[in-house]
């Protein structure tokens, strides 16, 4: 069937903002989803409240919709585009779920539109887990036994029956959230507890729990014509009872036979017929009893997946893009395989080599919560390696986490008993290396993490080798050639060999060289070598014959960021695309390398050739030598790469843009405090140190309370406020190693007003793309802040001054591309907090907001262009406001104090914008998904140092109409101030107090400032059952004035939708002289 | 121990021995499936071929006693990347490694496997020695031996896998790994399918079997009047190894019985078929083998995925008698299923039977169902 006509405009959902269990991957599915659309010539209208993504660059869609992906907005933006069609299935459950909304509210009905690549009915079937038990049942197929309660009492009768321990799953939540596996009825009742207020419909599903079993995934497609393909078999290292996000991952499956492999794929497709599923991807998971064999299907989800961004990048059969060709009316027999250019994307992918997926989670961000995996995902990010056998790629992506792990035995672990891998942790893969390593059998092992045998016995392989060379302590030299192939065949690297064998990396790296022993590049073909691959989609191996075939043309390598992480995510991912697409635009031949799966930049048409590959600086350099580029981009991929610039430069790898001494410039405190004292630019007094002795002396000489963090992180990681010696002490202990790098020590500014500014230098001129002021005061992390374009609350003369600073830091530096500053105005003074000469985290934002791409710029200067010769010497001007705000994961951490720090600990952002500031703010507020209540009961609960501030807020709130409930001491001063406030019992005054409130749903908005290097007990209490309950709560009181504007505004006049594309033609016409 | 494979044209490929000792040559030629090497070992089509796996791990579910597809293992030498350490799997009987030691047949591991599989694409299937212990020491007088080996093309490699003796198949499918509904087991009253054993694989049967048929099977050279004295409600021509057209015995017995009595064929019986009809055969550069091969069903518009294992083809510019082009390959346009709907015959290159592959294509052991109940 050829593609419809009868269809003009499609609308296309987004997933919004990155949260645990919906990363990046859907940025990856949307943006190939948008493309192909658009090459066949549809018109695509894009919503999605995520402005960090590529889908949302104003080129990859006609009319681009950075809005809340709420249905009240989108039936907006459908009576300004009129759709003819909504593909809903490369937006996540998100998506779907936004599909659903409209289709109840008639919405769909009403414009006469249709859903293409799910139909509603299939939508509801997958996600109903009842509705899903049963359709299993009428084909015969076994899925758990369950039932649906909306009650504890319900939960706890049905558990009763099916035996402890039981699954609890919340219905309609991402990633599992509020999940839980419960051994007894105490952890019953709590888990069921939590889990019917995160599902949107009150229910959760009490599963029989299948915990053991083997897990495994296909992942398959179909076209209208009933075309069935399986693109892609993944195998779960890690047992049931690990959610298949936080589980190891192996494809191809490794331990069925043909057989039972073959069973599974008429399952999944008698699922997929049952389900109803017309055409696109779906994900079918199953479980089985590893002693007999028994099947189990688990779920099913009718949309490009998590599984199916990995499943794209592990084949090279990109789902997303097939899936949209194919809700527009292809079959898959007339869609071209790209890879093999002869043969049609109707087959199934064959791979002669072995991937391996883990995650990577950031527990050290969440004090206080067990790092215990279970069925609700809490993974940040994940990485992919590619390598001809399981333990090459076992140990590729173990290096790749970018964790301080060189291979998979590295780490010194106290003795390990098989016993204590049975619970399944972050941990429990680098436990099992080292319960190898101290002597414990694999049988033991098996036994107690249930991971099937074979890779049991695969990792004790790994292992021998290690205890070989740890026994013979051979010195470098003995190695023979052929000892060090098979090294490099089973994954060990350079870094690990070297503190094994206890020299330098580079002298490892220099005698393997000499030897001979260097990595040959195989393509991902899709078809194991059947065919001719047309595409370098290439990783390394240690075999013979390489197949890379690099070019002569000038080329550039572009170092990607890695797995997402808190702090590290899809904005950098963003960036490096960009800097692809700038080269490309300039003539070179683009080569990306990284190793993260959910990414745009690993997609095999971004870049000329991808090397999935990880990012050290063994991996880099081995590709260096084999495509000599002329030059290297370390600046686009956040801190990832450019913790190995250094390295790369030493062994005489071409560093384009900004010098690799002006790197270690800014991050040596030392250099750049000298360079700011000789700017003559005013820094907060700060200090850094080498030993403990050192930080009390340092902190005691600036006052209390005082920044800490370590150098060379990203994302403020261990970054903390302290109050006096004690908590320094404590945080010392807590976060340092000493080593070569100092602890930094700043005075903190309180309730200072932050400003972040973005900027280009190409060493003679700066160009200003973005100045931002921060919502929150001082002393929450830039990346947990929201912030505004531009600034709401400076005086323009500050601005002059922010201004004047940066061109001067700029050009001081002689940065070469990107540059982020960040500023603190306190008592009138404006400071340096901070100096970035790299791609930064509001880049896109900023890019966003302007229309001007910045990164793309920064890529043009690392490559020789100026400014001018750009075009790019006015700072760009904005229609309106801006605002970004951070999406915080607490509800999947509970028992985590949900209060902003210095620690930055979101996973995503949204924008909103819109003509007032107030509106702005309050589609931020919506599209993060805790919209502002335009009216209600509001809690007041703050500290004694902002009591004061406050009376002027609960004025506000009192004459907006809101009820106003405090705790005994807020509501004296406001009673004092002749507000009318009902006083509530605090948690420790007995019930009814102030969580009873919040649970009963008597609070539409909470004001709660922590203060203090302890929490209130109180307050972490109240902010996490806010965070539970989805009630928006405010931490600062410059948030709460911000949140008293967006109230207004929305009071005032409903909220407006523009695109992107229309936002910048009305920008233009204001500021002709821009850019 | 150490072991050798050497291609006639001289391209060596080290790896490390297992299964047997000792020298074997055959036709080195390469399969893509990701599972199934028990079934591939045991498949008759693989007389005298060297099979290389693409896929890296093999062996890691070991061999059982169901998932063997003929009395012997038939493959004249197995090489792959890497050969497991372990067996799991709750089916499993025993290892790869003795499973091929107690056949006699020689396997490899550790070989560069890919590179091979890159050099028989670019080259063709060719002729090879495969060493494993001392042997595999004298490179040269591998590659001599690889040159003497006699060439597939023109071989009848039929007459060496066929059966001995006529015998009755009652065994059905495990319903454990079928979703279709299965008829009642056959008894004197059912049809009668007598098939010719070319090298048949054992599901085959089966998949008749589940489908009410009684099932004969007899030796290849049985004359077709011995055969039609039998009153069969239908003739099955089975899959084999080697070359067609080499096979005359059985493209007159074929040509004997066409308009008497409905023909399926599969593989080689497919071939056969075509000859019969007055079509010719050719050896491919490589052939298809793995279970991933897009065919497209003509009558249907829908694509199968499909299991393969041929190196022949018939001819796309061969006279087929009248009868009709029903499947083609989409990788390679190449002639996947023919059907003479007079002389009630039809056949496919490919294998519905699967095993190992996927099952898309079962409904053509319906069809012949319905062709057999149609013509009785």
């Amino acid at each position: 069937m050829p593609k419809r006509t009868d269809l003009h405009t499609i609308m296309v959902l987004g997933s919004g903002p990155i949260v645990i269990g919906q990363g990046c991957e859907f940025d990856y599915s949307g943006t190939q989803a948008c493309k192909v659309l658009r090459a066949q010539g549809y018109r695509v209208v894009l919503v999605n409240s995520n402005p960090a993504t590529i889908m949302t660059d104003p080129e990859f869609a006609d009319a681009t919709y950075v809005e809340p992906l709420t249905p009240e907005l989108c039936e907006q933006i459908i009576e300004i585009e009129r759709p003819d069609a909504i593909l809903p299935t490369v937006g996540g459950q998100t998506g779907l779920n936004l599909a659903i909304a409209l289709q109840r509210r008639g919405v769909l009905e009403r414009y006469g539109i249709e859903l293409i690549g799910a139909s509603s009915t299939s939508i509801e079937l997958a996600e109903d887990r009842r509705l899903f038990k049963q359709a299993m049942d009428e084909i015969g197929l076994r899925s758990p036994q369950s039932e649906v309660v909306s009650t504890v009492e319900d939960a706890l009768r049905v558990a009763e029956q099916l035996g402890y321990p039981v699954l609890v799953r919340p219905s309609f939540t991402l990633g599992g959230s509020g999940g839980g596996v419960a051994y007894d009825p105490a952890e019953l009742r709590q888990i069921v507890e939590r889990g019917l207020k995160q599902s949107p419909v009150g229910q959760v599903l009490i599963d029989m729990s299948l915990l053991g079993w083997k897990e495994f995934e296909l992942e398959v497609m179909r076209d209208a014509r009933g075309n069935f393909v399986v693109v892609c078999s993944i195998e779960n290292m890690d047992p049931m009872g690990v959610h298949t996000g936080d589980s190891i991952t192996v494809a191809p499956v490794q331990t069925l036979t043909d057989k039972e492999m073959q069973r599974l794929r008429d399952m999944a497709r008698a699922v997929l017929d049952r389900v109803g599923l017309a055409t696109g991807g779906a994900n079918v998971q199953f479980a089985i009893n590893p002693d007999d064999g028994l099947v189990y299907v688990i779920e099913m989800n009718p949309r490009v997946s998590r599984s199916s961004a990995l499943a794209s990048k592990a084949t090279g059969f990109p789902i997303a893009k097939i899936a949209a060709l194919l809700a527009v009316g292809f079959t898959l027999d007339e869609i071209p395989n790209d890879i093999t250019r002869v043969t049609p994307a109707s087959f199934e992918p064959s791979l002669d080599y072995v991937v391996v997926k883990i995650p990577r989670w950031d527990f050290r961000k969440f004090v206080g919560v067990e790092d215990v995996l279970g069925p609700q995902m809490k993974a940040v990010g994940e990485v992919m390696a590619i390598g001809r056998t399981f333990p090459e790629a076992l140990q590729k992506a173990v290096r790749s986490l970018d964790i301080g792990i060189s291979g998979f035995g590295v780490g010194n672990y106290p003795s390990v008993s098989p016993e204590t891998l049975r619970v399944p942790t972050a941990q429990r893969l680098f436990y099992t290396a080292a319960a190898l390593l101290q002597g414990a059998s694999p049988e033991e092992i098996a036994a107690t993490t249930r991971f099937d045998p074979w890779f049991v016995r695969q990792a004790a392989d790994i292992i021998q080798f290690q205890k070989n060379i740890c026994e013979q302590k051979p010195r470098l030299e003995d190695l023979s050639a052929d000892t060090w192939r098979q090294l490099k065949r089973y994954g060990f690297s350079d870094a690990h060999l070297a503190s094994l064998l206890g020299v330098s990396e580079t002298a490892v790296r220099a005698r393997r060289k000499a030897l001979g022993v260097t990595p040959v590049y195989y393509r991902v073909d899709t078809c194991a070598a059947e065919f001719e691959a047309y595409t370098p989609y290439l990783y390394s191996t240690y075999e013979v014959d390489d197949e890379a075939q690099p070019t002569n043309r000038p080329k550039v390598l572009i170092l990607g960021g890695g797995p997402n992480r808190i702090g590290q995510g899809i904005e950098f991912d963003y960036c490096c695309v960009h800097a692809c697409f700038a080269l490309r635009e300039m003539g070179y031949e683009t080569i990306m390398v990284n190793c993260n799966p959910e990414t745009v930049s690993t997609d095999y048409d971004t870049a000329d050739r991808l090397y999935f590959e990880p990012l050290t600086a063994e991996d880099v350099l081995n590709i260096i030598d084999k495509e000599k580029p002329d030059g290297v981009l370390v600046q686009f991929g956040g801190q990832t790469p450019l913790n190995i610039a250094r390295a790369l430069q030493d062994a005489g790898a071409p560093i384009w843009g900004t010098s690799v001494d002006t790197i270690d410039l800014a991050e040596d405190r030392e250099r750049f405090n000298a360079l700011i004292r000789s700017l003559d630019i005013p820094q907060p007094e700060g200090g850094t140190a080498l030993s403990r002795q050192e930080a009390l002396e340092v902190a005691n000489r600036i006052g209390y309370p005082v920044l800490v963090r370590p150098s060379y992180v990203l994302g403020g990681r261990g970054m903390a406020l302290v109050f006096d010696d004690e908590t320094l002490g404590g945080w010392l202990d807590k976060h340092i190693v000493w080593d070569e790098h100092p602890v930094l020590i700043d005075r903190f500014l309180d309730d200072a007003f932050e400003v972040d500014v973005d900027a280009l230098c190409d060493g003679q001129h700066v160009t200003i793309g973005g100045i931002m002021q921060h919502i929150e005061e001082a002393g929450i992390h830039s990346g947990d802040s929201a912030c505004v374009l531009p600034p709401y609350k400076i005086s323009m003369y500050h601005i002059e001054i922010i201004r004047e600073y940066t061109h001067r830091i700029g050009k001081a530096l002689q940065v070469k591309g990107l540059f982020n500053v960040q500023y603190a105005i306190k008592d009138e003074i404006v400071y340096v907090l901070e100096v970035n000469p790299r791609a930064s985290r509001t880049v896109p934002f900023v890019s966003k907001a302007t229309g001007y791409p910045l990164a793309r710029y920064a890529a043009q200067i690392a490559a020789g262009k100026t400014l001018a010769e750009i075009g790019f010497l006015t700072e760009p001007r904005v229609d309106g406001f801006f605002v970004k705000e951070a999406v915080l994961p607490f509800q999947k951490f509970p028992g985590v104090d949900a209060r902003l720090g210095p620690e930055m600990r979101s996973t995503g952002e949204v924008m909103g914008h819109a003509s007032r500031f107030g509106h702005a703010f309050a589609k931020a507020q919506m599209a993060a998904n805790v919209p502002l209540p335009t009216e209600g009961t509001v809690l007041i609960s703050v500290n004694q140092y902002d009591k004061g501030a406050v009376i002027k807020i609960a004025r506000d709130f009192h004459q907006l109409g809101f009820k106003i409930v405090a705790t005994a001491g807020t509501a004296q001063w406001l009673q004092a101030a002749g507000l009318p406030v009902t006083v509530i019992n605090k948690v420790s005054q007995g019930s009814p107090h102030i969580l009873d409130a919040i649970r009963a749903g008597q609070i539409d908005l909470i004001i709660n400032t922590p203060r203090g290097g302890q929490a209130h007990y109180d307050g972490s209490l109240i902010r996490g059952a806010a965070h539970m309950m989805g009630i928006p709560i405010v931490t600062t009181l410059s948030a709460a004035a911000a949140t008293v504007q967006g109230i207004r505004a929305l009071r005032e006049q409903p909220l407006r939708v523009r695109s992107l594309q229309m936002h910048y033609v009305a920008a233009k016409a204001a500021n002709p002289l821009a850019g | 121990m150490k072991g050798l494979l050497a291609l006639e044209d001289g391209r060596l490929f080290p790896g490390v021995g297992f299964g047997a000792q000792g020298v074997q040559t055959g036709e080195v030629v390469f399969n893509t499936s990701m599972t199934g090497y028990q079934e591939i070992l045991t498949d008759p089509s693989y007389h005298r071929q060297i099979v290389t796996m693409t896929v890296t791990h093999v062996g890691n579910t070991g061999v059982n006693r169901e998932d063997i597809e003929s009395r012997r293992v038939w493959v004249a030498g197995f090489v792959v990347r890497a050969l497991s350490p372990i067996v799991s799997n709750w089916r499993e009987q025993g290892d790869l490694d003795s499973y091929l030691k107690a056949y006699g047949v020689i396997g490899l591991t550790e070989v560069a496997t890919r590179v091979l599989v890159r050099h028989i694409r670019s080259r063709g299937v060719m002729r090879a020695a495969i060493a494993h212990g001392p042997a595999a020491e004298d490179p040269a007088a591998l590659i001599e031996l690889a040159r003497s080996t006699p060439s597939m093309a023109g071989a009848n490699l039929v007459d060496e896998v066929t059966c001995s003796e006529p015998y009755n198949w009652t065994e059905g499918g495990s319903s454990q790994w079928y979703r279709y509904r299965r008829c009642k087991e056959p008894d004197t009253s059912s049809p009668l399918v007598v098939a010719y054993d070319f090298g048949i694989k054992h599901n085959i049967l089966r998949m008749l079997v589940d489908r009410g048929l009684r099932v004969t099977v007899v030796p290849a050279r049985t004359p077709p009047q011995e055969v039609l004295a039998m009153r069969p409600a239908g003739v099955f021509l089975s899959n084999g190894p080697g070359d067609p057209a080499a096979v005359t015995y059985a493209i007159d017995n074929v040509r004997y019985l066409l308009g008497k009595v409905p023909i399926f064929g599969i593989c080689l019986g497919h071939q056969i078929l075509a000859l019969a009809l007055g079509g010719r055969t050719e050896k491919m550069r490589f052939g298809h083998r793995g279970g991933n091969q897009p065919v497209k069903n003509l009558l249907t518009g829908v694509v199968e995925i499909s299991s393969h294992n041929h190196g022949f083809v018939v001819s796309p510019d061969s006279d087929l008698g009248g009868a009709e082009v029903t499947h083609i390959n989409l990788n390679d346009n190449t002639i996947e299923g023919i059907r003479h709907p007079e002389l009630g015959a039809f056949s496919v290159q490919f294998h519905p039977e699967a095993s190992p592959g996927p099952h898309d294509s079962l409904y053509l052991f319906d069809e012949f169902v319905k062709l057999v109940q149609s013509r009785q």
